[in-house]
């Protein structure tokens, strides 16, 4: 047991350098290979804004942008993210890539104790650029992976529809300057 | 805390400000933007020099003698800082044992932070490893081995009083924490004499809050000063103040509790947890900052679990329907220890109080018996017994209806309390000042379009469709006196404390002793206060969560926050206005009568003509006192405190319906629609009322069809994890109408009461009806919640 387990320390302890790229910034640093994308934004980098609910992949409060696409921090190993770009609910609110939703949700009141926000965002957005015309039921779909317990979902499928819906009734082309249609 | 720095969402989403002022308004959260960009503050965003980081090796098993601890290669290995056990906290923290002397003959044992010899649940805290990193305490606590010695479980509540299941504690004498009875006599003969009377067991799983922000604390001591600061993710700080000076025999005024943002609490977060106890020994044995975060397999095991309860419940009526008695038989689990400070005894005995609750009925008798076992205590959560008392009630008042083949809500407009019927007092002895479900039955009647409904459901039933509308009336208690806990010797305070003060540059800070969850408290705080003083609310800062800083008060629970903290802001707002005007009436050589501050500026009372900016006030008053008269200075810093001391409680009340699709194949239940008419009393802010109820309907509905804490036989629990544990999802909710009455209790000036819980009171007994009436060309019924599919399918007899 204890050989094991000093040989599992080794391995553990064997660290590999990476360079991710965090909201436009390179940041190089030995990581241990189990250490998830989460913990290094958090712990390494000290951006708390990306936030941990369960840490095995449910609950959908640790998702942030990993070369555009969302993806659970949880359930990413930051050395995966070697040579990419991250992107959290900080960087992404001072591109201003949010302002839409975040003034609907703010509107609606479609958060309350904020701990699923980030997420949550992030992942509305994704639904608007993959699915511009989804349908309600298709938003609620959509969102189910990202875990609420205050809101009781309805003001953030209201926040979102209504995002979706002045889309639509804007020009694309005045559409792609905020949300990469 | 929150500079309300602007209110755009005033003149923009949610139109303009009522001409009145802010109170009644659709005001938008201003301290929400910090969370929509992700900048909230939570206890494990805070780090501070040296420190040191806390897991917690926890029992796994129900119940077992600690037998030897190895833990040699825990203690070598890299960054561990020190491993400790429940003597060494022992020593600087005395234990406790969760009574309220109110609930008398309440029993159990004393509780140590960490397990002293024996552990009684799965879950309980036994050794704390602390390390630089938290991965690097994980880690060695994989290697201590621990020569557990298995004790007999009791597993099953209904057991647990026999006479051969073992006693937990053998010091107490048996396995009963707390018994109750409420009889008003005449109960027997009601029942024998009754034209109709239906009976019923309905059973209902333990469930746990599962706050997204998980339990976390972090103790700072510092040795040289002996000061005692804790960052806690809580609801109620001057309680927990209070405990910790108590506990480690500090002075009060050494003990400085911080509550920043709270991920969610529902109750979860009210209550004192060993492990609190423990990370707080650490920093003082140590001598450095540690924090201790829940890890979510942690919180299932560890959290406050509630509900199991086991209801045998009876109801009478006439042939016309009129309801004559109700009596209930509730058992109900709470493991091993009561919780601390405010017991495991509530839940069952708001069961008892609040049982029958909305209608006229003369007769009644309640039994409870609350029993220890070896679970994961449970203790307060959300809505309080009020869910199983309302789903109790309602299932009764439902087959009655059915079964004297009378409407649904024809049922309810027959036998709830009238309108001009207050104040009375209901058959279970609850005091009521005024509610007004009739009002709130003819406005669900409209709102969903009852008969229309009815209709619908009908036709489609001959398509082989099956649809049930479920509907639940409910009372809630909100605004509680002294009555929960003072009484009983618990120090958690009734009143809370308001500050208002006028800052040199015209803005008005508030402090108030009720904090922030995410429920709006500190903008519902501010819009009070700009309406009280007379300044727009973009000058008003509101600063909660910090017991050096705020008023003393109970923080927030039973649904208190708006009616008691709000009151209190109210009038301590006002008085502040008063002092303003009288400073200003000498500046102006004016009567004071004679002016008024409007937006922030001292006018005419009559004309409006313009006298003095607000902030002339704060200057003069601050840098020029020279120019004022002779005297005392103007005083423009006022404190109010208030308490609701003529009612135990004020009750509030609503009516609630569910729509449901049950699938009859499959045993899945689709939930077409909710509506919800509540009324309590003056609303603040409509847009959080809204959100309230609509929040607290959906926890309601996961308790019904969905969260259940699964027990083994060994009374280990078998789905701790967000994966197997079933919360509610965007794609299984209903849309939620909501509709509102408002009928303003006279016990304060503001008269609002609490709207946090309504929803999780009556979304259980309106969904559980709802199935039930989908179900009725089965003559099938279910009774045992969360309804699965699997329970659905075995009353239609597939399985």
């Amino acid at each position: 047991m204890i050989e094991y387990l000093g040989l599992l320390e080794k391995k553990m302890a064997e660290s590999i350098e990476v360079t991710i790229r965090v909201n436009g910034v390179d940041h190089t640093r030995r990581v241990e290979p189990r250490m998830h994308l989460t913990d290094f934004i958090r712990d390494e980098l000290g951006i708390k804004t990306t936030r941990l609910g369960c840490e095995h992949g449910v609950c959908g409060a640790c998702t942030v942008r990993l070369d555009g696409d969302i993806v659970r921090g949880c359930l990413v190993l930051a050395v995966q993210a070697n040579g990419q770009d991250v992107e959290t609910i900080d960087g992404a609110s001072d591109r201003g890539d949010l302002v839409e939703l975040q003034a609907a949700f703010h509107a609606h009141n479609a958060l309350q104790c904020g701990f699923c926000t980030s997420g949550m965002l992030l992942t509305a957005s994704s639904l608007l650029a993959e699915k511009p015309n989804a349908t309600r039921d298709e938003v609620r779909e959509y969102m189910s992976g990202n875990y609420c317990r205050c809101t009781g979902y309805q003001s953030i499928i209201d926040a979102i529809c209504e995002v979706m819906e002045n889309r639509r009734q804007t020009v694309p082309q005045e559409c792609e300057s905020g949300c990469a249609l | 805390m929150t500079l309300v720095s602007d209110i755009e969402g005033l003149h923009s989403a949610n139109g303009p400000v009522a001409d009145e002022g802010y109170i009644g308004a659709r005001v938008s959260r201003p301290n929400a933007r910090r969370h929509l960009e992700g900048r909230g503050t939570y206890v494990d965003d805070i780090v501070l020099a040296r420190l040191a980081h806390v897991v917690y090796l926890r029992s796994p098993m129900a119940h077992a003698r600690i037998g030897t601890v190895d833990a040699d290669v825990a203690r070598s290995m890299p960054g561990v800082i020190a491993i400790v056990d429940g003597k060494q906290v022992a020593e600087i923290c005395s234990p406790w044992v969760g009574t309220l002397t109110h609930l008398v003959g309440m029993k159990s044992a004393p509780q140590y932070p960490l397990a002293m010899e024996r552990v009684c649940w799965q879950g309980e805290p036994v050794l704390a490893i602390v390390a630089e990193s938290r991965q690097q305490a994980e880690d060695a606590l994989q290697t201590i081995v621990i020569d557990w010695q298995p004790l007999p479980v009791v597993a099953h509540m209904e057991t647990a009083l026999d006479a051969n299941t073992p006693i937990i504690h053998p010091e107490l004498g048996d396995n009963l924490c707390f018994s109750k009875t409420i009889d008003t006599g005449g109960v027997d003969e009601v029942f024998t004499n009754a034209d109709c009377v239906v009976e019923e067991t309905y059973r209902f799983g333990r469930h746990t809050g599962v706050t997204m922000e998980t339990r976390s604390v972090l103790a700072d001591f510092d040795p040289a000063e002996r000061k005692l600061t804790v960052y806690q993710s809580h609801q109620a700080p001057h309680m927990m103040q209070d405990l910790y000076a108590r506990h480690f025999s500090l002075p009060e005024s050494a003990v400085r509790v911080i509550c920043k943002d709270v991920g969610g609490s529902f109750g979860i977060k009210v209550h004192s947890y060993p492990d609190d106890f423990a990370t707080v020994a650490l920093s003082m044995l140590l001598k450095r900052p540690v924090k201790f975060v829940a890890d979510r397999l942690d919180s299932f095991v560890s959290d406050v679990h509630a509900r199991e309860h086991l209801i045998r419940a009876r109801m009478a009526a006439t042939v016309d329907g009129e309801i004559l008695a109700f009596e209930i038989d509730d058992l109900t689990g709470v493991g091993p220890y009561s919780v601390y400070p405010r017991t495991s005894a509530i839940e069952g005995n708001q069961v008892l109080n609040i049982t029958g609750g909305p209608y006229q009925h003369k007769q009644y008798r309640g039994h409870l018996k609350v029993v220890l076992q070896n679970k994961a205590p449970t203790s307060q959560y959300r809505g309080v017994g009020h869910p199983i008392a309302c789903a109790v009630t309602e299932g009764l008042v439902e087959l009655a209806a059915q079964k004297l083949g009378i409407d649904s809500l024809q049922m309810r407009k027959l036998n709830v309390m009238r309108d001009d019927a207050y104040p009375c007092t209901g058959a279970s002895g609850i005091k009521l000042e005024k509610l007004s479900h009739q009002q709130c039955l003819s406005q669900l009647e409209e709102l969903m379009d009852y008969q229309a409904l009815r209709h619908e459901q009908e036709e489609l039933r001959k398509k082989g469709i099956y649809r049930g509308i479920g509907l639940a009336v409910l009372v809630e208690l909100t605004n509680p006196g002294a009555a929960f806990y003072g009484v009983g010797g618990a120090r958690i305070a009734a009143q809370d404390g308001a500050t208002v003060r006028l800052e040199p540059s015209g803005v008005v800070t508030c402090l108030v002793g009720v904090g922030e969850q995410g429920q709006g408290t500190e903008t519902i705080f501010a819009q009070i206060a700009a309406d009280a003083v007379g300044v727009p609310m973009d000058r008003v800062k509101v600063v909660t969560g910090d017991t050096d800083v705020t008023p003393y008060g109970g923080g927030t629970w039973a649904s208190r926050g708006a009616g008691i903290g709000g009151e209190a802001v109210l009038q301590a707002g006002r008085a502040l206005r008063r002092n303003m005007l009288e400073m200003a009436a000498v500046l102006l050589e004016r009567d004071p009568a004679s002016l008024d501050i409007r937006g922030g500026q001292v006018v005419d009372a009559k004309s409006g003509e313009f006298h003095l900016e607000v902030a002339e006030l704060g200057r003069i008053a601050n840098f020029r006192p020279d120019t004022l008269a002779a005297g005392s200075l103007p005083e423009l810093v006022v404190t109010r405190t208030y308490a609701q001391r003529e009612y135990p409680f004020v009750f509030t009340n609503g009516v609630q319906a569910s729509y449901v699709e049950v699938d009859i194949e499959t045993g899945f239940v689709k939930l077409l629609k909710h509506w919800a008419v509540e009324d309590c009393g003056r609303i603040i802010n409509p847009l959080l009322v809204d959100e309230q109820m609509r929040g607290a309907i959906v926890q309601g509905i996961g308790g019904a069809l969905f969260e259940e804490c699964l027990y083994d036989d060994s009374a280990l629990l078998r789905n701790g994890s967000m994966a197997d544990y079933l919360v509610p999802m965007a794609s299984e909710m209903p849309d939620i109408e909501i509709g509102h009455v408002q009928t303003p209790t006279k016990t304060s000036s503001l008269g609002a009461k609490g709207a946090g819980e309504a929803g999780t009171a009556g979304a259980p007994a309106a969904v559980m009806n709802a199935i039930n009436d989908a179900l009725l060309p089965f003559k099938a019924r279910v009774t045992e919640q969360p309804i699965t599919p699997e329970k659905i399918l075995r009353a239609v007899g597939t399985i």
